[in-house]
């Protein structure tokens, strides 16, 4: 299996006043392609410091990252955001959809600084929305959709570029548990399929959708281990699932 | 990227907050409509005076003793110069040789016409002409007979009426041979003319004429004359103006070295004379213009900036998925365009439409002023950009992480 995320001494140091705070201190982890990892631990931990390193909206202040190969931790603006629509796909947990476009716009945006010519985006943008199984809202507005109709339109735009993770940054917390498990199927059909996911999460239900576990604490790795009790769940309905 | 895709969001965000965009662009219509305006209206002025002009016979001049289109001191000192007389303009007359033609008249006065009941307003031009000086004037009679030396020697009461003269005071058939009663005396209808269409601001068409001799008698002797030389042929016409500039400066001994006390006006002289008048037109509504559109581009800016805030968190969504700082740039940058733009065209469908009234009121075809409206294209499209860039430059240097953290 070919190493996707490779990350060695990775610290990040905030300065607080006159005070340094290590949010990152020494992490090394490696992730495989089509992983499925959650990466767990109490606020503080530094759970968001290292999702914003992997997804490449922040560089490390020391260590090594390496995506697919390359060196990401040393890039300026303009590469990390080449990186960011080729090979990351982010869901957030407020969605964070684009209010006055509809979901077409919405999906097909990354392709459009990706600099997708517009007949092969739709065509694409398309492709993803039915993958999620929105066909049918293609030109609503996010506002006229269920929560969990738009997190499948998040999770559309992440997929829309093929990118090399997926990385979810608490995707159900704003969804009540019977729409959490349907994006959390559509997680687990995602994963199936050979995509990498790194879940980020403090729930222990939602992070046990996962194949392995990563806990934080401090700014370290305390834990790293597969997931015994692999929780499965179906579907309420057979949306999303091709 | 794509420039179409930059100019689609930047229409989609412009249409979002409409009535903040219209009342934002409102400042740049104000101040393209003043340029585009007075322009327009200044080229049918243009317009309407060089259409004037040449209805002047070709290779003619004037000379009279008030200024052509100065300024009110210019007019206030020119006032106390003595009149051109009748004896000057016959001396004048005796001495040119390059003359071909030769004509005085005398205007400066408005009258009623009348005829039984029927009357005109208190506003018909009344002219007192040599039979010469109908033609030098390129007065055509489509009806009737013109002026004839008989007429001048027996200071007859026969006057030619202008065409909206002759229709208003006879609706229904011939004017020529019925009498017209022209302020307080009566006037056998010799002839009417053809019309002239308007030009210099007035109703060409709205005078009548008389002998010369008539006028002076009725209207007063002590009154200043208009002189109306042709040279006999373009070649000799700046001679002949020199030789009609130096001797009537002997005539009415001007000491050499002064200036002359009397105007001596051609088409060229009178267009440029316009051109040097309207210049401080131009400059001051250019300063006005330039005024407005810079608090107009304060506004923009203003408002940008506000955009630019409550937007934070699309532009960090939009960075999350890949925008570089130059699209980000880009985009606030041609929204700030497109909203300057927009208002720029309605200042300029505006403008030629309020300038164009001028065109209404002469009576002139309408203007279009194709470079004014591209300069007060060019010039809206860089306050765009000028007051456009500070907001754009900020959004694109938010953090992606703080931006998308923005509620």
């Amino acid at each position: 299996m070919s190493i996707i995320i490779r990350l060695a001494g990775i610290t990040k140091v905030y300065q607080v006043g006159d005070e340094s705070v290590h949010a990152l201190d020494g992490i090394n982890l490696s992730v495989e392609k089509n992983e499925y990892v959650a990466i767990m631990g109490p606020s503080g931990s530094g759970k968001s410091t290292l999702m914003n390193i992997v997804g490449c909206l922040d560089t490390p202040t020391s260590g090594l990252y390496e995506l697919n190969g390359t060196n990401v931790s040393e890039m300026n603006d303009n590469q990390l955001a080449k990186v960011r629509n080729k090979e990351i796909g982010f869901v957030f947990q407020t969605f964070n959809l684009l209010a006055r476009s509809d979901i077409l716009h919405n999906v097909e945006l990354p392709l459009i600084y990706g600099g997708i010519s517009s007949s092969e985006r739709k065509h694409m943008a398309r492709e993803a929305i039915a993958r999620v199984g929105l066909s049918d809202r293609i030109h609503h507005k996010p506002n006229e959709l269920s929560g969990g109709q738009r997190q499948r339109v998040a999770i559309a735009r992440a997929l829309v570029t093929k990118p090399s993770i997926l990385l979810a940054d608490e995707p159900t917390g704003n969804l009540d548990s019977k729409t959490g498990n349907d994006i959390m199927a559509l997680f687990d059909t995602l994963h199936k399929e050979g995509n990498t996911i790194v879940l980020v999460t403090h729930e222990e239900d939602i992070a046990e959708h996962a194949h392995r576990e990563i806990r934080l604490r401090d700014g370290k790795v305390e834990r790293d281990e597969p997931v015994k009790n692999r929780r499965i769940v179906q579907a309420s309905s057979n949306v999303g699932v091709a | 990227m794509q420039f179409s895709e930059v100019l689609i969001m930047a229409l989609a965000a412009i249409r979002a907050n409409k009535l903040r965009s219209i009342l934002t662009l409102l400042g740049i219509v104000v101040g393209v409509f003043s340029i585009i305006a007075v322009m327009t209206a200044l080229q049918v002025l243009q317009n309407s005076i060089e259409s004037g002009l040449s209805q002047l016979g070709a290779h003619t001049f004037q000379i009279q003793k008030m200024p052509v289109m100065s300024g009110r001191e210019k007019w206030l000192k020119a006032l106390k110069r003595k009149d051109i007389t009748q004896m000057q303009a016959q001396r004048l007359k005796e001495r040119m040789i390059l003359a071909g033609l030769f004509s005085v008249e005398a205007w400066g006065d408005v009258q009623t016409v009348q005829s039984g009941s029927i009357k005109t307003n208190p506003n018909v031009g009344v002219v007192g002409e040599e039979p010469i000086g109908v033609a030098a004037n390129n007065w055509i009679v489509k009806e009737g007979r013109s002026l004839s030396e008989n007429d001048i020697q027996n200071s007859a009461y026969v006057a030619i009426l202008g065409d909206d003269v002759a229709r208003k005071v006879f609706p229904h058939g011939s004017a020529v041979g019925s009498i017209a009663r022209i302020g307080n005396n009566r006037y056998t209808v010799i002839g009417v003319f053809e019309p002239k269409g308007n030009a210099l601001g007035g109703n060409s068409d709205n005078f009548v004429v008389l002998p010369l001799s008539t006028f002076l008698q009725e209207y007063g002797k002590k009154r200043s004359l208009n002189i109306m030389i042709q040279a006999k042929n373009a070649e000799t016409y700046e001679e002949c103006m020199e030789e009609a500039r130096n001797n009537l400066r002997t005539i009415r001994k001007v000491p050499p070295g002064d200036e002359d006390d009397f105007t001596l006006f051609s088409n060229d002289s009178l267009i440029s004379t316009f051109n040097d008048f309207t210049i401080y037109v131009k400059l001051g509504v250019g300063f006005i213009s330039f005024i407005s559109l810079l608090a107009a581009g304060v506004g923009i800016m203003n408002i940008m900036l506000v955009s630019v805030t409550e937007r934070t968190k699309e532009i960090g969504i939009r960075k999350a998925i890949g925008a570089r700082r130059a699209n980000i740039l880009g985009q606030f940058i041609v929204e700030a365009v497109v909203l300057c733009q927009i208002g720029g065209i309605f200042g300029i469908i505006i403008g030629i439409l309020g300038g164009n009234i001028a065109a209404i009121a002469f009576h002139m075809p309408a203007v279009f002023p194709v470079d004014w409206a591209l300069i007060g294209f060019a010039i809206t499209t860089l306050v765009g950009v000028i007051f456009g860039v500070y907001p754009a430059w900020k959004a694109s240097n938010l953090d992606p992480i703080e931006a998308l953290r923005f509620e």
